[in-house]
């Protein structure tokens, strides 16, 4: 399997974060991260478990506040802004979670409508069921429109997350570990998936994970989270292959060698 | 948010144990004072989520009626032929309706009614929200530009304080039809002189405190299943504490409440 290879061209920074910390009682989770995701990239960012990869995305999204530094979001900066300018921003931002977080007493219909009756006015029903159906047609899962997510497999359930997110045509996909507890076949199409949606909707993501499959197969740029800071930069070869770093390494055999 | 309110927890570690129980205490307190002063913030603040909340009172309402009118009725039966002895004692048996609409109005159907919710209803809110806060559905509402608190807590006690009076009227209706058909095997009595004499037992104060008091119990109720659950945590754990502690917190404030209740009742008929 081939690396991804990294997107060409212009390249503007949509999300700009400076020297960012934050702690959990004692224990310092980011210590100083410093990241720029471009206009249209994947950046994949890795990290063995408990070293704050989902922390970062949620801070992204508003979802925590640190204790320290800047995120800037499309030009806004996250922690300046307030309730009601927050929910704006957020609508440009698609958040995958990492157990899909599907309503569960709701149908695949009805998760996907929610996002979006409630953030767009004036749509009639006929419009809210296409941009249903377009949603489910994406991700290749148009058969399960009126199953409850209790229905669903794992690799579904997924899927139905993404599709949910894009309902809203956001600008930034935040994916968090999306082939956690998926097997390989699947995790492979969860991995296509981000592409296709990087290519058909013109995203860029961050995509969180400690799988370095999906890191090689989704990949424009990698981030190594190592102790609290991003350590380790470039293409998966710059980051593993062509690396010296022991603690890189290890993270490399301890996925592809043993 | 969760950042800070960890790092206040942890400064208290370094004092003594009884101002650290202490500090924790008021840190509930607070924190349920806010949580309660939200709703109020957020339940008069549009956009209103009308078929959330009718969802919601269909759960809390319909979905009880079999319970409760299970319970009413036989409530009705089993109290009227218990106090039967007693009043037949001293030839009273002709007082049973009174005796039945006093109780029945004044206490049972109440506090009853609160005790079947507070297991039925509070446990299943405080459960519903455990859940969804342990799998990441109340923070994927919040990302996609829902208020979560507006559409699942302020529904949820909506419906609850609305709800639960009106079960407890239903157990008012069924408690008096069991009391009739016991009644009415045993002595000979006719369905309208029952209902003549239960109604002139009972005054507007006893129906309009009974209705209060079930507006308070239900908001208890709603208020508590909520708070549990949307604010547990530590996993699936925290969803069957989350439930558990719903039921247990809102039972006892459902009997404290009667207690301060019954005072207040009290002080109005003496004056």
């Amino acid at each position: 399997m081939n690396p991804k290879k990294p997107v060409k061209g212009p390249k503007e920074a949509v999300i700009t974060i400076r020297d960012l910390k934050i702690s959990f009682g004692d224990l310092h989770v980011l210590r100083g991260v410093d990241l720029d995701l471009y206009q249209g990239e994947n950046l994949v960012v890795l990290g063995r478990s408990g070293t704050g990869k989902s922390v970062l995305i949620k801070i992204i999204a508003g979802l925590l506040e640190p204790d320290q530094g800047s995120v800037t979001v499309l030009g806004e900066d996250v922690r300046q802004l307030n309730k009601r300018e927050l929910d704006a921003l957020r609508l440009k931002l698609g958040f995958s979670f990492q157990n899909s977080a599907l309503y569960d007493s709701m149908t695949v219909r009805e998760n996907l409508e929610f996002p979006l009756i409630r953030n767009v006015r004036n749509l009639s029903r006929a419009d809210i069921d296409k941009a249903v159906e377009e949603a489910l047609a994406d991700v290749g899962l148009s058969q399960t429109i009126n199953q409850m997510p209790s229905e669903l497999s794992g690799g579904q359930r997924k899927r139905i997350g993404i599709a949910r997110t894009l309902i809203l045509k956001p600008e930034i996909m935040l994916y968090d570990e999306p082939t956690a507890g998926l097997d390989p076949i699947t995790s492979n199409e969860i991995n296509h998936l981000i592409n296709e949606v990087q290519e058909r909707h013109n995203t860029s993501s961050i995509i969180i994970t400690h799988d370095l499959t999906c890191a090689k197969t989704v990949g424009d740029r990698i981030a190594m989270l190592l102790d609290g800071r991003f350590e380790r930069q470039g293409t998966f070869d710059e980051v593993f292959e062509d690396s010296n770093d022991e603690r890189a390494k290890q993270f490399y055999e301890y996925n592809f060698v043993n | 948010m969760q950042a800070s309110s960890t790092s206040s927890s942890t400064e208290t570690t370094e004092k003594p144990v009884i101002s650290r129980r202490l500090d924790r205490i008021f840190l509930a307190l607070s924190d349920v004072a806010s949580f309660v002063a939200q709703f109020f913030k957020e339940v008069f603040m549009p956009p209103y989520e009308w078929k959330e909340i009718v969802r919601q009172c269909y759960e809390v309402g319909v979905r009880s009626l079999p319970l409760i009118s299970l319970t009413g009725f036989i409530t009705g039966i089993v109290f009227t032929n218990q106090s039967r002895p007693s009043l037949a004692t001293f030839g009273a048996t002709s007082w049973l309706p009174s005796l039945i609409s006093i109780a029945l109005v004044r206490a049972l159907a109440p506090l009853v009614t609160a005790l079947i919710a507070s297991g039925r209803v509070g446990s299943n809110i405080g459960a519903e929200l455990g859940s969804m806060r342990v799998t990441e559905q109340i923070e994927a509402m919040e990302v996609s530009g829902t208020n979560p608190f507006k559409f699942l807590v302020v529904s949820r006690v909506i419906a609850t304080t609305f709800m639960i009076p009106t079960l407890a009227m239903f157990f008012v209706f069924l408690g008096v039809l069991g009391s009739y058909v016991n009644v009415a095997q045993n002595e000979k009595t006719s369905f309208m002189s029952f209902i003549e004499t239960f109604f002139s037992s009972i005054t507007f104060l006893d129906i309009n405190s009974t209705v209060i008091k079930s507006i308070i119990f239900g908001f208890t109720i709603g208020i508590v299943g909520c708070y549990k659950g949307y604010n547990s945590s530590k996993g699936t754990e925290g969803v069957g504490k989350a439930a558990n502690a719903s039921v247990v917190t809102s039972m006892f404030l459902v009997f404290i409440e009667e207690l301060l209740f019954l005072q207040v009742i009290n002080a109005i008929r003496a004056a």
